[in-house]
């Protein structure tokens, strides 16, 4: 059993844990990724390490409330227990001898995207960050991204925060006025990665992106996190979760993402009801 | 008493009934039957049986006693061999082991020894309910990387000798393959639990929830004060074929699809862990894996076809596998290929949510021609001869390569080419001190009882290192 020692409310759809996993903390780096279940019955899910504190032995975590067992893990209360965290999984990004780098955060993406910018500026590096989200409302973590990032832009696709716009609109901007990045880190929604990949690509600047396929053991064992990168088969959880964003083919693994969409749909009313008949 | 010249037949429940559901396959012998499968035994002097068995357990002793109505002294004598008695009588290849060497296989049929072994295990776990003689503690401290049928045999035999054994493992209950892998129809969870609760009797200490190369390195457990390690990580990653459409939705490898059953319960009504319940479903190989597949899927209410380049002949899966799977109604697609899987496409409705899904597979026809390396007849494609078979779910089930996360992190531990580490064939002792490795993490992917002779091979050796530095 791993505690919640810390839980915040970013903002309506996401929240931030602490959960108290030593051996985990131990190893953590930006990058990695853990894999939870919330009760015995649960389905194991990975979510990417979004910071660690070794010395008090806790790992953070967060994550976007979309399915059955987000909106469970989000039941639960500091104090209490959940039953299963494994990890650091997957392979650290490689940040060594990067001088001068545009990290590209959309959504809860940039919960994993942070600690990266973290690293990069700690080892001495320039950072611009380039964040997006929906709206106002969903907006997180910008003050930890200017405290990391000497350039800091923010997006919202309706304009109601930031300039108004995609991410790949500042990137291209800031590409085109001359600027040289060793690498642009891209991490969240697929379909935002595969544009940022799009907008690089002419001026050839290398483009990590961290994929978040389906997955179950995490481990290297059952396969189901596999993508075509470089058009060999490649598995996140070993291989990954980074992967270089010219080799990625997108397409399919946005289809192979939406494979449970019918399952999970259930998943999410069967809990949403239990949730109300509890309420009344 | 004129002697039986066939084994006593395996109680089963009814094909019909049993493929729609996941109860237990064969039902077990009862007293009666037991005592009288265990008079054909003829105690020959040779024992043959012994020598058959990767773990040589006292085959003829525990007949013995069968034959005696002692069936606790049946299993006091099985267990000093073996640390899984209920799994072994359930999942070895006794065909080809023990009952294969047995004299009276020369005229008849062979003693039911692995029907007999599983009676006399159920006989314990239910009725046995005195102490177990825990062995006074030696001081000495061994980690087991992975808690399947090898890492489980060994920190069973270490914690007998009073050995403080800690086995690590990555997933978040113990068991391995036994628990992910083999589905609950031919062996029962609770079965895998109590052997696990037995070992843990014995005092072995079991950590889930830790990934050795990467919660914690070999190396680091020698820093926590582990004399010795045996690594027992198991089978890796899943073989893909490398045709067209793998990635599409609806193609497993078939430890995703047995393990979202399997481990994740998907298969109950209300499990949180989805599965595709398809209609038509087709597994690719020919192993026992490709059987537990198929027959997953066909109790989740598919059709079912097994696809298999080479003829029945050479079918790798154990005969009565085979034969449970095709009285359940799964059909045999012999020497064919699979060539390409086969997606949906709407091209007037780029959004239809079919697309992308499996909707077929085509296979080419094959011929046996000569024999490979290993002697089996290679199967050889005829040209022109493609046709697709229906399928909305395609499993492949064609083996796996070693899971590289010790052999990246541990400095000084030699592999082959294919990734599996690389031991001493008598005591299981790899290149690095210390560390000792069995089951498919060093032979690729093989039988739970070959598993299990190399947890004990590497107990006994791991026990002569410890006690020659004292």
């Amino acid at each position: 059993m791993y505690r919640i020692l810390n839980k915040r409310e970013l903002n309506p759809t996401v929240t931030m844990m602490d959960i108290y996993a030593p051996l985990v903390a131990k190893k953590a780096q930006a990058g990695q990724f853990i894999i939870l279940r919330v009760d015995d019955d649960g389905e194991r899910i990975p979510l990417t390490v979004a910071g660690y504190n070794r010395e008090k032995g806790t790992v953070k975590i967060i994550f976007q409330i979309v399915g059955g067992t987000t909106m469970r893990l989000n039941q639960k209360n500091e104090g209490e227990f959940i039953a299963d965290f494994v990890g650091p999984l997957g392979c650290a990004t490689k940040t060594e001898g990067l001088k001068k780098v545009c990290i590209v955060g959309g959504g809860v993406g940039c919960a994993i995207a942070l600690p990266v910018a973290q690293k990069l500026y700690e080892q001495g590096a320039e950072v611009h960050s380039v964040i997006g989200f929906r709206n106002k409302d969903l907006l997180i973590l910008e003050n930890e991204f200017k405290a990391c990032s000497s350039k800091l832009t923010v997006m919202t696709d309706d304009g109601s925060y930031g300039k108004q716009g995609v991410v790949t609109l500042p990137l291209k901007e800031t590409i085109e006025s001359g600027e040289r990045y060793d690498e642009v880190i891209a991490i969240g929604p697929l379909i935002m990665m595969k544009f940022v990949v799009a907008t690089t690509r002419p001026y050839n600047i290398p483009t990590t992106v961290s994929m978040n396929p389906i997955m179950i053991d995490g481990t290297g064992m059952c396969g189901g996190c596999r993508l075509t990168v470089g058009g060999k088969t490649k598995f996140a959880c070993v291989d990954g979760p980074d992967f270089n964003g010219f080799e990625v083919d997108f397409d399919e693994a946005m289809a192979r993402s939406s494979m449970y969409a019918d399952f999970e749909k259930r998943e999410r009313d069967a809990f949403c009801n239990l949730f109300k008949k509890e309420a009344n | 008493m004129a002697l039986q010249p066939k084994k006593h037949p395996m109680p089963v429940q009814n094909p019909e009934v049993r493929a729609r559901n996941f109860g237990e396959v064969a039902l077990g012998y009862d007293d009666k039957t037991a005592v009288s499968e265990a008079q054909r035994c003829l105690n020959c002097k040779n024992r043959p049986c012994v020598e058959g068995c990767p773990v040589n357990i006292s085959i003829p002793e525990f007949i013995a006693k069968v034959k005696q109505n002692d069936f606790e002294g049946a299993y006091q004598i099985i267990s000093k061999s073996s640390s899984l008695p209920a799994v072994c009588g359930r999942v070895c290849p006794q065909e080809t082991q023990c009952e294969s060497k047995c004299t009276l296989g020369i005229k008849f049929e062979p003693v039911g020894i692995g029907r007999l072994e599983r009676f006399v295990a159920d006989y314990h776990n239910v009725n046995f309910s005195g102490d177990i003689a825990v062995p006074e503690p030696n001081g000495h401290k061994v980690a087991v990387v992975g808690s399947g049928p090898s890492g489980l045999t060994c920190a069973g035999d270490l914690a007998k000798k009073g050995y403080k054994v800690t086995v690590f493992e990555a997933l978040h209950i113990a068991g391995g393959v036994l628990v992910y892998g083999i589905p609950e129809f031919r062996l029962p969870k609770t079965i895998v639990q109590k052997e696990v609760e037995t070992l843990k009797k014995y005092g072995v200490d079991i950590q889930t929830n830790v990934v050795i190369g990467k919660t914690l390195t070999v190396d680091e457990l020698f820093g926590e004060g582990y004399e010795a390690v045996f690594v027992g990580s198991g089978a890796g990653l899943p073989r893909f074929m490398g045709i067209p459409g793998e990635s599409l939705k609806g193609v497993y490898s078939a430890n995703e699809f047995l393990t979202r059953s399997n481990l994740m319960k998907a298969y109950r009504e209300g499990a949180h862990t989805p599965i595709m319940h398809a209609k038509k479903v087709a597994v690719i190989g020919g192993g026992n894996v490709a059987m537990d597949a198929a027959r997953t899927a066909l109790r989740l209410g598919a059709e079912v076809r097994i696809i298999y380049r080479r003829s029945m002949e050479e079918l790798p899966a154990r005969k009565e596998e085979v034969e449970h799977a095709e009285e359940e109604g799964i059909r045999f697609e012999l020497l064919r290929n699979p060539v390409e899987i086969l997606g949906y496409n709407n091209p007037d409705d780029r959004r239809d949510p079919q697309n992308g899904y499996v909707c077929g597979i085509t296979v080419i026809k094959c011929e046996l021609g000569e024999p490979d390396e290993k002697g089996r007849r290679r199967p050889v494609e005829v040209a022109g001869s493609e046709y697709i078979i229906d399928a909305d779910c395609v499993i492949m089930a064609i083996g796996t390569s070693p899971n590289p996360l010790i052999k990246n992190t541990t400095e000084g531990l030699e592999v082959n080419r294919h990734g599996g580490i690389i031991v001493e064939e008598n005591t299981g002792q790899t290149s690095k001190e210390g560390v000792y490795a069995g089951g498919d993490a060093v032979t690729g992917a093989a039988t739970v009882i070959l598993a299990m002779g190399a947890g004990k091979t590497a107990a006994k050796a791991i026990d002569e290192y410890l006690s020659a530095k004292e």
